[in-house]
């Protein structure tokens, strides 16, 4: 059984369709990259999934369960799952270390002497034991938005949800916050990630899905689709992106 | 031309004399050449005013400025009515009225910024209670126990502290409506006031209040007068203040008072 | 060029110094020319006497400053009380309007109508009508009292103010923040709490600050239900002396009170916008 499987999953707001009957499968352990011009549907598609925008139609299977049943308590949901932002959104008003152990705290009721052993450690392990008591607008956009993935790590998800996490990093602070996704898949987390590193999903990805308006048009292993695209709107895609 | 011309002096000429017929103390001080302009409050309240239109001349303020208007030469038609408050009156610059007349009390330092006429009234000042303490003793150490009100703006404010020295601090007011809400909320149970202002609440604003008693005016060092306000220097006061002595004189003012003014004698006096 | 370099300042760093300086000049002048007219022309205008005696009285505020300082511990006294009650109801009323619940709807319908309510109505008229209405209903003493009700119409009218400013405080943090809480699995209660309010208020303090101005001033419309704070003991004097110097002498003393705050206020937004950009 897939950790994580979409059936027919469709999103509107209002007149327009942003997720059209999306079908998709993640095997536990497995980094599914999303690939698409802006606006095909990708960061709708895992905000539905994090259940932070309704789905109109279809089902979403988290173990076997659907999380997608309307009148379900989003809650317990979003706590398995866990989610990293473009903009990063770290608390302001926290240090570091604050942001990371809010939520454990608050969901799961966890004392803060229980919790910060654990949690320092994740900071040691992503190489910013130094940086815990700063303020987020006293790091640096690589700093924060690794800050922004223990913060949803603390709460030991058995999925993260990545939202195009490097596009408002400066390209030399990229690389470090890719590292991160690497040590994640090598300790076997589960991954979905909407993604311009077209460089990074050819070479980390399992699988790679490319979506246009809403659907998922052509998807398979890294090698096959990015060297051998079946289908031409992926060609077409991939020959402006890997320009 | 020449005759219009000369018809139309005829016609000032004559009216310049009718002006100065008007007058002839008051001619060339007061606000508008032959008119006598009087401010009262706004409104105006009884007794001093009858339903706070002094053009009637009911009520004894109204009476006694026609009376004096009158002694002064000036017809009834004459009398110009105004309104203002108190901080209009005693504002630094040229003035709307002639003389100013609103229960005005005569003290030294209002006299050094305004002039005051002669006074027009003595007057006791009177203790107003509230319908749940109409039972206290018309003695100052009954009185001093009772929650005070007066009006801020008034003489009964010093008079509450040097007289009456009340143990807890007053409440003051605005104006005498104030005074009976919070009379009416059970907010204060006693207000100093002068004598017909009180007895006007206590009979027409406030329901089972009752005056208690009036300190005696001759018995104070400072007793409470009345009298017409006007600005700093005004020429005119010499013309009000003969007017009103020969009111004073012939009986009129008493009997103005005796008319509009209820008899306070049923007021016990309280010893102070 | 080389003492230049001596005294450590770089070309744009003389040029500006200079600037500086020239502004400086020009600005003393012109403030001297301003003030050296008042002192000349104002006392030669006619009335100048007159308005001197009647206003700048020095012998009337000698007499009665000390008096005024007393009467303003009774303004501090119901700004004390009055302050803290504002902020928390004015926080229960913002956060009561912006109530999601289909249960809280009437807690949300309440709060519009109090906003509605009380910032349309003058603070002067909620003062008598709640100052005298209410106690005027039967209470005992001393829960009658004037100043019980009176800061009760302050309360109620400046928490309205005061919501408004926390809504907006609230609106101002964005979006994103709520959805990142949200995604860590916290209930929208704990989202607000622990991630809008901190923000939303920190947002807010510069306009709650003036508004904390406007009520130290506005504590004395209770002067008209009864208390003798410091405007009616002015009043007081003014009728007694016939003279307006004692209202100068209670501005001056608010002035003492509002100027530092009211620079403080300034400091703060001016602080924000510099954060911000």
């Amino acid at each position: 059984m897939a950790k994580l499987s979409l059936r027919g999953v469709v999103k509107q707001f209002g007149a327009n369709t942003v997720c059209d009957g999306i079908d998709l499968n993640v095997e536990e352990g497995q980094m599914v990259c999303l690939i698409g011009a802006s606006g095909a549907g990708k960061s709708t598609l895992l905000r539905c999934i994090n259940l932070l925008e309704a789905v109109e139609d279809g089902e979403i299977f988290l173990d076997g369960e659907d999380i997608a049943e309307p009148g379900l308590n989003p809650q317990g949901v979003r706590a398995r799952i866990g989610m990293v932002f473009q903009s990063f959104n770290l608390f302001p008003h926290m240090t570091a270390l604050e942001n990371a152990m809010l939520a454990p705290r608050r969901v799961h009721g966890r004392s803060k002497a229980d919790l910060v052993g654990e949690v320092k450690e994740l900071f040691t392990r992503f190489g910013l034991a130094d940086r815990m008591h700063n303020y987020p607008d006293q790091l640096s956009g690589g700093q924060q938005q690794r800050v922004a993935i223990i913060r949803a790590l603390a709460m030991r998800p058995e999925v993260m949800l990545f939202d195009e996490i490097t596009s408002a990093l400066d390209p030399q602070l990229v690389g470090e916050v890719l590292d991160v996704l690497l040590m994640l898949k090598q300790q076997g987390m589960t991954m979905v990630l909407a993604t311009h590193e077209m460089g990074f999903a050819r070479q980390a990805a399992d699988k790679v899905c490319f979506l246009k308006d809403g659907k998922i048009i052509e998807e398979g292993p890294p090698e096959a689709l990015f060297d051998a695209p079946e289908r031409e709107e992926t060609k077409a895609f991939l020959a402006r992106a890997l320009k | 031309m020449t005759k219009v011309l000369s018809i139309v002096a005829a016609t000032l000429a004559l009216t310049s004399t009718t002006a100065s017929a008007g007058g002839h103390c008051a001619a060339g001080k007061t606000l508008t050449e032959g008119q006598f302009t009087i401010a009262t409050g706004n409104p105006a309240y009884y007794p001093w005013v009858l339903d706070d239109a002094p053009e009637s001349g009911q009520g004894f303020e109204a009476a006694v400025a026609y009376a004096v208007a009158a002694e002064m030469g000036f017809a009834a038609d004459d009398v110009v009515w105004v309104r203002s408050s108190f901080d209009e009156a005693i504002q630094p610059g040229a003035k709307n009225f002639d003389v100013n007349m609103q229960q005005y009390s005569i003290t030294a330092a209002r006299d050094e910024v305004v002039d005051f006429s002669a006074p027009y009234y003595t007057a006791p000042m009177a203790v107003l209670v509230s319908p749940g303490a109409t039972e206290t003793e018309a003695t100052l150490e009954a009185l001093r126990e009772l929650k005070w009100g007066a009006v801020g703006s008034t003489t009964a404010v010093p008079k509450l502290a040097s007289i009456v020295q009340p143990t807890s601090d007053p409440l003051l007011y605005g104006d005498n409506a104030d005074v009976n809400a919070a009379m009416s909320a059970n907010q204060i149970d006693a207000a100093l006031f002068d004598l017909p202002t009180a007895l006007f609440l206590s009979a027409v604003m406030i329901e089972g209040s009752k005056v208690i008693g009036q300190f005696a005016p001759d018995a104070s060092d400072n007793p409470d007068q009345f009298g017409m306000l006007m600005e700093e220097g005004n020429p005119l006061k010499a013309c009000v203040d003969e007017a009103l002595t020969a009111l004073t004189e012939s009986g009129e003012l008493a009997a103005i008072e005796a008319t509009w003014l209820q008899d306070t004698t049923g007021v016990p006096l309280i010893d102070f | 060029m080389t003492t230049i370099k001596a005294a450590g300042m770089t070309r744009r760093e003389v040029y500006e110094a200079q600037q500086r300086k020239r502004s400086l000049i020009i600005a003393a002048t012109s403030t001297l020319v301003v003030v050296a007219c008042l002192i000349i022309f104002v006392p030669m205008s006619p009335g100048w006497e007159k308005v001197q005696r009647s206003f700048f009285n020095g012998d009337v505020l000698s007499d009665t400053f000390p008096k005024l300082l007393d009467a303003f511990k009774i303004n501090l006294m119901i700004f004390a009380w009055s302050a803290p009650a504002i902020a928390i109801l004015g926080l229960l009323i913002a956060l009561a309007r912006d109530a999601k619940s289909p249960a809280l709807f009437p807690l949300r319908i309440f709060g519009a109508a109090f906003t509605d309510i009380f910032r349309g109505v003058p603070v002067i008229l909620t003062v008598y009508l709640i100052g005298f209405g209410i106690p005027g209903l039967g209470l005992p003493r001393p829960w009658n009292s004037p100043y019980i009700w009176g800061s009760l119409a302050l309360i109620l009218t400046y928490s309205a103010y005061v919501a408004e400013i926390f809504r907006s405080g609230i609106d101002s943090v964005h979006q994103s923040q709520r959805s990142a809480a949200l995604s860590l699995g916290l209930s929208e209660r704990q989202v607000m709490r622990d991630v809008v309010l901190p923000q939303a208020i920190r947002n807010v303090v510069p306009s709650q600050m003036n508004m904390l101005i406007a009520l130290q001033k506005d504590v004395s419309l209770l002067s008209f239900i009864g208390p003798v704070e410091i405007f009616r003991q002015a009043g007081v004097f003014k009728s007694l002396t016939a003279n307006f110097t004692p209202y100068v002498g209670a501005a001056i003393i608010f002035l003492i009170v509002t100027i530092p705050a009211t620079r403080y206020a300034d400091y703060l937004m001016s602080k924000q916008r510099k954060d911000r950009s």
